[in-house]
Order: C-alpha cells, then structure tokens, then sequence
C-alpha cells in the first residue's frame, strides 16, 4: 500500500497547484494545532464595552461584538470545521463505499433497489435535507452535527462506487477469480475496493471542502454547533450586525474559509488528475 | 549513369531536411529529423515505416496540422508548386488546407464529427473554398458519395457517421478529400482502421481515382504488402529519417537497406500464412533516444565498424539511395 | 424514440415519488415531532396539542400518514403554514416564486453566456496566463460562500461606495403606480447584487466543465479533419469544437439546480431578497416544518425537471442520442 500511496503523494506534489494546495492546509492544520496555547482564550470577553475592536497588534484580527479576539475564535473554529468535516467525510465515504459496492456486486434488483433510491436522494439538495433534520432538532450537539453531515453525504459517493465495481466486476481477472472460486469477501475486498480507492480519495478530498461550505452556511442561519462554542460560519453570523462597524469580525473567518476550501479543492483536482487514465505518462 | 530517367515535369511538391521537434524534459526530442523528398504531378509515392518512424508528423507537416507544442523548425522547406509552405499566413495556407492538398486520415471511426451528417461535412469543404450555395454543394456532396462507390448516395448524404460501417466513413472521408479536387491527396494509414475485404476496396478506390483525376498520392502506410503495383516510388522511414529511397520496382527488385530487407522478408505474400509485421527484433527506439550512428544500427544484424558514424544518402543505384555504409561496399 | 422519451418521463416521476418517500421518512426520522418542536418552550393546553396531533395526523400509523401526505401533494395541497398562520403552503410557495426564478434565471442566464464563453476563451488560451488567471478566478469563487461574499459585496458597494441598494426587491419608496419602466430599472438595480453574488459562486463549476470539455474535444481527430479542410480557424472551434463540447456543460445543468437552489437560501437571506430560500430561512426560524417541506418538495421537483430537460436536450443535439 505504502507504493501507490507515495507515488500520488509525489504525483500530487508535482503539480503546482497540489504543492499549493498541500503546503496550504499543512500550514492550516499546524497552525489549528500549534497556536492555541499562544492564543487568548476564545471565549474570553475582555471588555465587553468596547465591543468590536479593529485589528492591532493584542488582536491581530481585531475582536468581535462582544470584544472576544477574533484571531483565538478563527483558529479555534477552524479546527472545530476540520473536524466535524473530516470525521462526517469519513463516515459518508465508508457508507458509501458500502452500498455502493453491495449494489455494484450484487446486481440485479439489489442494484436496482438501491441506485433508485440514491436517485431520489439526489434530487433533494443536501441543504434542505439538512434544514429538515436540524431545525427540528433544539441542541445541536458536535456528534449529532457530525452524524447528520456523514450521512447525507454518501449518495453521489456510492453512484461512484457501485459504477467502478460493475465495470471491474465484468474485467476477466475478476471473473477468472470468480470462476476459480474466490469468495465474496475476497472479491470486493482483493479486487473492488482496491480499484475504487482512486475514485474514493478525490470523492473524499472534495468532499470535505463541500462539508467545509455546508458546515458553515449552516452555522450561518443559526443551525450550526451551539454558541458560544466558535465555527466559522457562525462567527460571520453573528457579526452580521456590526459589519458597518467591525468588518474584520467577519471577513477574517470568512478568509479561513476560502482559503482552506480552495487548498482542499486543489489537492481534490491534483489527485483527480493523478487517477485520470488520460494524464498517464508512458 | 546506364541510361537517362525519365526527367518528370517539376515536381508538384517539394520537401526538404523537413525537421519537426517537441520540447523535451532535457533537450528537445527530433521525431522527424532531416526528411526530403519529391512528389511528380499524378505520381504517387508510397511513406513506409513502423510506427514511431515519424511518418504520421511528416504527413501532417504538409499541412502544417503539426500537433502543438510540436513545431517545424527552421530550415525545413516544403514547397507546393514553387510555393513555400512554411511561411504562407494563415489565410493563403488555408486555401491550400482541402483545396490543394487534401488529406484523409486513419480512423474514419473518430475523424468525423459526430454530429453533423456527413453531406454537411462534405458540403462545408466545399463551400469554404467556393462560392456555391448550400444546395449546390449539397448535389455535389451527393455525386462525390456516389464518386466514392455508395450506393443510394442521395439519401446516405444525410445519415450521420455513427449510422455508417467503417469502410463508409473511410469512402466519406475520401469523398470529402476529393470535395474541391486537390492536386495532392495525402492518405494517412487510410486502411488501417478497416476490415482486409474492406482495405482492399478503398486501396482500389484510390487508384481508381488517381488515375481517373491525375492526382498526385502520398500513401502513408507501414505495410509494403499493399505498396506493390500500386506505387511509383517508395520512401522507406525509420527512426526520423528515410533510409531509402526508389521506385517501387527497384526497391522489390534490389532492396538494399538491411531494415528494407527486414520489412521485406516479412511481406505477406499471396501464398502462404498472412503475418503481423514485425520484421525484425526490438522495436522502433523512441525520438527521445535515437541511437547514435546509424539509427539502425542496434537491430541490424550487418552492421559493422563504420556504422558507428551517421550514414549520409548513398546512391544504389540511378534514381535508389539509402542511408547505409554498405553502399559504399558495393554489397548491396 | 417516443418509447424511450415515454420512459424516460416515468423514470422522472418515479424518482420524484422516491424523493418524496425520502422526504416523508426524514419528517417522520427525526426524534420528536414538528408539533413539538413548533410548541418547544410556547405554553399550551394538552387539549390543543392533541387537537393539533389530530388535524395532522400525527397519530396515525405511518402508510396512512404517507398516503394522505402524498395524496394531498399530488393535489398540490401541502398544508397549512405554521409561521403564517391559516396561510396554504401552496399559496406562500406560489407568492415567493417569481421573485426566486427572476434571480434564478438571471444566474443561468449569465451562466449559460459567460460562463461558457469564458470556459471556452480559457481552452484556447490554454497554459497561458489569461487562462491562469480565469482559474484562479474560478477555484477562488468555488471557495467562497455565498452568505460571506454576499455581506462583502453589500458591504463594499452598498455601504462604502452607495453604488446600488444593499437589500429587497424595489425600494420603499417606489409607489405602486410607478411605470414599468421605472419599476424594471428598480428591481434591476436590487437585482444586481445578489445575481452577481450567486453567479460568481456558481460559475466556476461552469467555467471549469466548459474549459475541460473544450480541451478534450479540441484533441480530436475530426477537430484536425476540420482544419485539413481549410476551414478558418473560428469555424472550427464554434462548429466543430463547442457543438461537440456543450454535452458536458448539457450534464452541469443538473448539477446547477442544487447549487443555485442551496446558493439562493443564503443569498436571499442575505440581501433580504423575497424569494423561496428566504421563506425557507423563515421556516427554519419558525420551526415551520410543513412549509419547509413544501419548499424542498418544489425544489425536488425542479432539479428531477432539470433533469429530464438536459436529456432532452441530449436528444434534441446529439444525433446518437436521437437515433437510439
């Protein structure tokens, strides 16, 4: 495994827009990981008279309405984002990869059963799936946030799946595998999953830029984590108020997004184009 | 010097140390490195050689569709009736794109567009280098099908590709060529994609036509089975450059490059097992790699000291060269 | 070809039927009920809840409930407002529509004229810095979310530099016999802002499909056939380039319902634009669960109509589409 993993890695790293887009979100993640203890604390309101605060140099990115420092709750949202988007990002690729090569395996009206109802799924638009399921709910705790986003998040990831392992199904080595005896398990484990971990990985990579959006925008109309608890998208929330007057309170978490959205996508097409047959060299 | 040549009119197209290189990771790699060659009005001369040999890119530095970032260096000369093709502008070498070089291609499966009907694709040659109404072009598009050998030519002119056999593109793609009657036709490998039964109906198509319009042909091909009775001359590709040059009864008669002798002793002939050409051991070395001496010289099994220098044209005979040191010898 | 177009209606309806199921499911999934989320910390009689339960049949076992729920949706009855009280869902959706699908529209509109003349402009300066350039433009508007670019741009243009209006559909001002005319150039200049805003967000995607399909097409051989010809430059990129390289962008149209329906909940919410998503963002605050249902049923019914209209017009472009 550590072959092909390493050959994507530097596949990745030759692009210029993966090495970008990788040194980018090395540089986020380190600082998601590094800077708190340097930080303020991100609940601390030092003085709530004052407010919003611009930008200087005890708060870099200034303080919010309620004179909280901006950069300490940018930081402190964005690992709460990274988290909830990598845990839901894994737990949809998992269901995913699990319908989706039951249906791919087992044909038939199994398949049938299973791709109509991903179809139906996917005309709903994943917002107002989640605008059903949240604003119903009155506390939205981190896990029930993370449980929600992974599993709405799978239906285009097993169409994906359950296309690679048809077509692999029906390659002859697989049916000489078949014909020689090879059970189930060992086909979808030995041939099919192996073959779609491609395909899965930049499902993933861009799947968490997609949660990254949704996640925010959620916090945005006030069905994000609950307050005070910092996210990105419910910083600019509930600075909305104050943009005449402390612009910064928004625009620094809404940054964060963009610039972590962009990294993510970037490694996404680098390893999109690393897959892609067309790209091959020799 | 036994006896005089036929002298040909002035040579309909003229190529010279035609070199076409692409940027390399080091230096840049020379797929076509140093080709000349003529072609007489009417006349048709046959490119032969393996794949990777550079004869495709030559075909298609006539027409300057050389595939960027590919280029034609300076110092190539490719004249078309006194006129130098390499340094018309777009406009002037447009009116000889279709109109006086015309080309057909290999796969007839993938060089028509899908969607469009194959009257349009003809019809559009037509107009974009006459004034004739869309009607006009049109009947003529019906009478060039029918030209070609399709039957029911009046209602096949509006069936799109995907609604025809291969051996019918390919007859479209011909008719298509044949729109705005080029005094050169350069067929790319235009049997390749097709059925034998199949091959050998456009390969007669060509001739017929050749003869019928005193058009000239360069027939690109890596199989010398199809080549006798068929071609006046033959050039024969390897590895950039060509190695040698005859005309067709010379080159059966007397092939003297050990790679001709390799193709050669590997032709089909009408007795006989049919066999995939692979004529000799290893393959065609990549542009990037050319070996250095005499490019053949690591498959071939005459070679000697002296190939370890780059051969230069050596004369066989009057009107045979070839790029071998046994030339010299006399051994040929 | 009918009996494929006959089949490929069904299969739109049969998938709507499975969103709709999907839907119902989801109302019914989550823990607790809409009665008692809407009544939350509200103080209420046991008698009015039960006869609330009652009216929506909230007692019932779940087929029962399911088939008066999509019986009366087929009806286009899809209950009553809790927000607006006594309001018909049917009749909020229908108020707050034309304002969705003028900014709807606008956004197609650019998306479906910009965004692929640009993606087009970039396959042919492919490499060069024009082309870098409008990538990174793209990438960086596929990043961004359209709430936070919305308050940026209201911010800067609104606010700042009082170019145009920061929020509604016409001004408080404009009195209702105002002239067409006056009336037009008034919603236009509300317009402006949100329409830019969900256009820069949506038309990456577009770009990026546009660019990409271009790209692969211009590799192929009938592209080289066309120049062979002597065909000028121009015709061979617009005849025979973009017709084969709007398929791809053809597919996208499916993609761009979801992302323009999802784009317009925010950025309606943030430029107070009057429309769908800014009932929707209503509904959420209400807790107004059948009219948040009825939302997303008319938006499941659009993208399944988005696509049964890209295949069509497959159909209606692609001669092996036609002949199948």
């Amino acid at each position: 495994m550590i072959g092909p993993i390493a050959g994507t890695f530097r596949d990745v790293w030759a692009s210029r827009s993966g090495r970008i887009g990788i040194l980018t979100l090395a540089i986020a993640i380190a600082g998601v990981l590094l800077l708190p203890p340097l930080l303020q604390d991100p609940n601390a309101q030092f003085n709530i008279l004052e407010g919003a605060v611009p930008p200087s140099l005890h708060h870099p990115f200034g303080t919010d309405q309620l004179n909280r420092d901006v950069l300490a709750r940018v930081v402190r949202g964005a690992g709460i984002s990274f988290t909830v988007a990598f845990l839901s990002v894994t737990l949809s690729i998992t269901l995913g990869a699990f319908v989706g090569l039951v249906a791919g395996y087992h044909g038939g009206w199994v398949d049938m059963l299973i791709m109509r109802l991903v179809d139906g799924a996917l005309a709903i638009p994943r917002l107002f799936i989640l605008l059903l399921l949240l604003a119903i709910t009155q506390h939205i705790s981190l896990a029930l946030f993370v449980i929600v986003l992974g599993t709405t998040g799978w239906f285009g990831v097993s169409r994906i799946v359950r296309g690679e392992a048809l077509r692999i199904r029906h390659e002859v080595y697989v049916q000489a595998a078949e014909a020689l005896g090879a059970s189930p398990k060992r086909v979808i484990f030995n041939h099919l999953l192996p073959n779609t971990a491609g395909p899965l990985l930049v499902a993933a990579t861009l799947g968490v830029g997609d949660v990254i959006l949704l996640e925010a925008g959620l916090s945005f109309l006030g069905l994000g984590v609950r307050p005070p608890t910092p996210t990105l998208g419910g910083m600019i929330h509930e600075s909305r108020e104050i943009m005449l007057s402390g612009a910064w309170a928004s625009i620094f978490p809404g940054l964060a997004i963009v610039l972590t959205v962009l990294a993510v996508n970037l490694v996404g097409e680098a390893l999109r184009d690393s897959f892609d047959p067309k790209n091959a060299t020799s | 010097m036994s006896f005089p040549l036929p002298q040909p009119d002035p040579m309909l197209l003229s190529v010279r140390d035609l070199r076409i290189t692409f940027p390399g990771t080091e230096r840049p790699v020379v797929p076509v490195d140093g080709v000349s060659f003529d072609i007489a009005r009417g006349e048709m001369l046959a490119l032969v050689g393996e794949s990777g040999s550079g004869k495709s890119l030559t075909s298609l530095a006539l027409l300057r569709l050389v595939p960027p970032p590919g280029r034609i260096e300076s110092g190539s000369h490719i004249e078309l009736g006194g006129v130098d093709l390499l340094t018309l502008e777009e406009k002037a070498l447009r009116s000889i794109r279709g109109r006086r070089i015309a080309m057909v291609f290999q796969d007839p499966m993938t060089s028509l567009n899908p969607v469009f009907t194959v009257g349009d694709q003809i019809a559009e040659g037509i107009r974009a280098h006459n004034s004739v109404s869309r009607k006009n072009a049109m009947d003529r598009a019906v009478a060039l099908l029918a030209e070609v050998g399709i039957s029911d030519p009046a209602t096949r002119v509006k069936n799109y590709p995907h609604q025809m056999s291969g051996g019918m593109r390919q007859r479209v793609m011909i008719a298509m060529a044949l729109a705005c009657e080029p005094e050169l036709l350069v067929a790319d490998e235009p049997t390749t994609a097709l059925d034998v039964t199949v091959q050998a109906q456009i390969l007669e198509i060509l001739d017929e036509l050749r003869r019928a319009r005193g058009m000239a042909v360069l027939l690109i091909t890596h199989d010398l089975g199809i080549v006798a009775g068929r071609a006046d001359r033959v050039a024969v590709m390897y590895a950039g450059q060509i190695v040698e040059q005859a005309t067709t009864n010379q080159l059966f008669a007397r092939p003297s490059h050990p790679y001709t002798q390799g193709l050669l002793a590997s032709v089909p002939r009408l007795t006989g097992p049919r066999s995939r050409l692979t004529p000799i051991g290893g393959s065609v070395p990549t542009p990037d790699a050319w070996p250095s001496g005499c490019r053949f010289r690591p498959r071939c099994p005459q070679a000697f000291s002296k190939s370890e220098l780059p051969p230069p044209p050596l004369d066989v005979e009057p009107g045979h060269w070839m790029r071998c040191w046994l030339a010299e010898k006399g051994e040929a | 070809m009918i009996r494929w177009l006959l089949l490929r209606i069904a299969q739109s309806f049969a998938t709507l039927a499975t969103a709709l199921v999907i839907l119902f499911v989801l109302m019914r999934l989550v823990p607790g009920d809409p009665v008692s989320a809407y009544i939350g910390e509200r103080r209420m009689s046991v008698e009015d809840t039960r006869k609330i339960r009652q009216r929506y049949c909230l007692d019932c076992p779940l087929p029962r409930q399911f088939a008066g729920f999509a019986g009366r949706a087929v009806h286009g009855d899809l209950g009553t407002s809790i927000h607006f009280p006594g309001q018909p869902v049917t009749q909020l959706i229908r108020e707050r529509l034309p304002a969705t699908l003028l900014l709807g529209g606008t956004v197609l509109l650019l998306n479906f004229t910009l965004g692929i003349g640009l993606g087009v402009w970039q396959a042919m300066t492919k490499g060069r810095w024009i082309d870098r350039l409008l990538t990174t433009f793209s990438l960086v508007g596929y990043a961004m979310p359209s709430f936070w670019l919305g308050i940026l741009l209201a911010w800067i243009f609104a606010v700042k530099l009082r170019w145009l209006p920061p929020g509604g559909i016409t001004s408080i001002y404009l009195s209702a016999e105002a002239g067409w005319w006056t009336t037009a150039t008034d919603v236009a200049t509300h317009l402006m802002l949100p329409a830019i805003t969900l256009s820069i967000v949506s038309i990456a995607a577009t770009m990026r499909y546009q660019r990409d399909a271009m790209i692969d097409v211009l590799r192929l051989d009938y592209i080289r056939t066309a120049r062979a010809k002597g065909l000028t430059e121009g015709a061979v990129i617009a005849r025979h380039g973009w017709r084969n390289a709007i398929f791809p962008v053809l597919t996208l149209f499916g993609l761009w319902l979801p992302i323009l329906a999802t784009g317009s909940v925010f950025v309606e919410s943030v430029f107070n634009w009057n429309g769908l998503g800014l009932l929707a963002t209503e509904a959420i605050g209400a807790r107004d669960y059948p009219l948040l249902m009825g939302t997303a049923i008319l938006v499941s019914s659009l993208i399944v109509l988005g696509g049964l209209l890209t295949d069509l017009g497959y159909m209606v472009l692609d001669p092996r589409v036609r002949h199948r």
